[in-house]
């Protein structure tokens, strides 16, 4: 194509945005509301992720010893926990040191434990870490068979419940959007073909005269891609923003033990490419779906 | 050259159209095409310039068989023939230079090659003086000069021209015709429908008369032959 043309394509598709700009700005409306659903289920949807892959790389598993158990019998455990191929590290724990976390964890309260530290009630511990996260639940399981081990804990139960409220929500969410992403089409391509049947005529003269299908179709798409990123705008501020001083004020979750959002740069940034082109994606079909069938004369 | 071979053409309403229908136009013809309303004129000029297609039947135009012409190649087809129509069908916010100008943006001729094209097809039917006027400053007769321009300014084999003069009073009909013969004696072929029998009496050519859709007489040099 020749750049004299698309200069063409691009002028009228701007002059066409412009001429109906009631429909104009209901279409930038619909792809806005869009657009801002997309971005904040983004932003839930990856951080509920991050988390729970952050967790998941913690999940560890406490192996509590009989308090019976001679050391002999603790260096024997050591190597059997060690020989587990699936093992990563495994790190002794005496009940001291676990008091003390314990102590500090509980923060003010904590203070009441101190009491305990002439009589310690907890037991000395093994702490697993499993290559591969999903095999905590094995590795646990054939350690707690192990003689003078006397209980097992680890946190799956709380990832896995994470990741199936995840997975719910990313279906509820992908759903609502589906819906949302349709109506902006289809508001788009409604906003077009009142463009186009304006223009109804110039067409038929263009038919006359031996334009190309694709050059019909070209300021169409440019009107499109246009109302797309205009659509964009705002839900890319309201992101960016809105993300800056989320992660700003440090939001910290204390049962997810402290993990913290994804950065804003880049995340923020790439939510912000995401909707660009989700917007322009909406756009683009939305005007390629309302001018084919006016192109068959 | 236009050549149809037993050309049958039935409307989706049912209504039959052309009946069977071999006729062939040599280049630098010029040919009237008349019949009353409904005899089949317009389906007749619609089909060489594939705005139809044939139910049965071959169309030779250029020596491309256009009747089993793909969608994506009838533009291009098209822009060997130029179509005027009674109403004109000019672009009323351009003006008269860029109305013109419009058929050659289309098929992407160079800034500087449709100035030039545009200014000379404008003298050819002399309204130089009338580049920047909207079409609705324009006389009726002047409107259809504009639309023959933009209809030989991409310089097309064939004119085909519906009812040309039909909205417009006799003395601007002559300027239409002489603007008409003056470009057939350029060598491109004129094909018009029409229904004046003053037009067609006056200036002597080959005449197709045309009734239910079936040709009913071919004469060189022929007459209108209907009162009305």
């Amino acid at each position: 194509m020749k750049f004299s043309t698309l200069k063409r394509h691009f002028k009228e598709g701007a002059r066409n945005t412009w001429r109906n700009s009631w429909m104009t700005i209901a279409s930038i409306g619909a792809v806005t509301t869009t657009l801002i659903l997309v971005g904040v289920f983004l932003v839930v949807i990856l951080n509920l992720n991050h988390i729970a892959n952050k967790l998941e790389e913690d999940v560890q598993i406490k192996a509590l010893i009989e308090l019976t158990a001679e050391q002999t019998d603790v260096d024997q455990l050591e190597a059997d926990i060690k020989a587990i191929p699936k093992v990563d590290t495994v790190e002794f724990l005496t009940k001291e040191e676990e008091l003390e976390n314990l102590i500090e964890s509980m923060g003010e309260q904590g203070q009441a434990w101190t009491l305990y530290e002439q009589d310690n009630p907890l037991n000395d511990a093994f702490v697993v870490q499993t290559t591969d996260p999903l095999d905590t639940e094995d590795v646990a399981s054939q350690i707690e068979q192990m003689e003078n081990i006397k209980s097992v804990n680890f946190g799956q139960d709380y990832v896995d419940k994470l990741f199936t409220f995840n997975q719910y929500a990313r279906n509820v969410g992908l759903v609502l959007i589906f819906a949302l992403v349709f109506t902006a089409i289809f508001l788009i391509s409604n906003t077009i073909k009142i463009t186009i049947l304006a223009r109804k005529k110039e067409i038929g003269i263009m038919k006359l005269v031996g334009a190309t299908n694709s050059f019909i179709r070209w300021p169409f798409f440019v009107e499109g891609m246009i109302l797309g990123i205009l659509g964009s705008i705002l839900p890319i501020l309201i992101i960016l923003i809105g993300y800056y001083y989320l992660e700003r004020s440090g939001v910290t979750i204390q049962q997810f033990n402290f993990v913290q959002i994804l950065p804003f740069n880049p995340f923020a940034f790439q939510i912000a490419g995401i909707i660009v082109g989700i917007g322009v994606c909406i756009g683009v079909w939305g005007s390629l779906m309302s001018v084919r069938k006016f192109l068959k004369v | 050259m236009i050549e149809m071979q037993d050309v049958f053409m039935t409307y989706p309403n049912g209504v039959v159209a052309l009946n069977g229908i071999s006729v062939k136009i040599n280049q630098a013809e010029f040919v009237y095409i008349v019949g009353h309303s409904g005899a089949g004129k317009s389906t007749f000029t619609k089909l060489m310039f594939r705005e139809e297609v044939p139910m049965k039947g071959k169309i030779t135009v250029n020596d491309q068989d256009i009747s089993k012409l793909k969608w994506k190649d009838v533009p291009y087809f098209r822009r060997n023939i130029g179509v005027v129509y009674q109403d004109f069908r000019l672009l009323p916010k351009l003006t008269v230079y860029e109305n013109i100008a419009f058929a050659l943006e289309v098929i992407e001729e160079t800034p500087k090659n449709i100035r030039k094209r545009v200014m000379k097809v404008l003298d050819q039917v002399g309204l130089k003086n009338k580049a920047r006027f909207i079409p609705d400053e324009l006389s009726g007769g002047e409107q259809q000069r504009v639309a023959i321009a933009r209809a030989i300014v991409n310089r097309p084999s064939i004119l085909i021209a519906d009812e040309p003069t039909g909205n417009l009073d006799p003395d601007t009909s002559w300027e239409i015709m002489r603007i008409l013969e003056e470009i057939n004696s350029g060598g491109t072929t004129i094909v018009m429908a029409t229904h004046s029998k003053e037009i067609v009496n006056t200036v002597r050519k080959r005449v197709i008369a045309m009734e239910d859709g079936i040709i009913v007489r071919d004469e060189h040099r022929g007459e209108y032959g209907y009162e009305i």
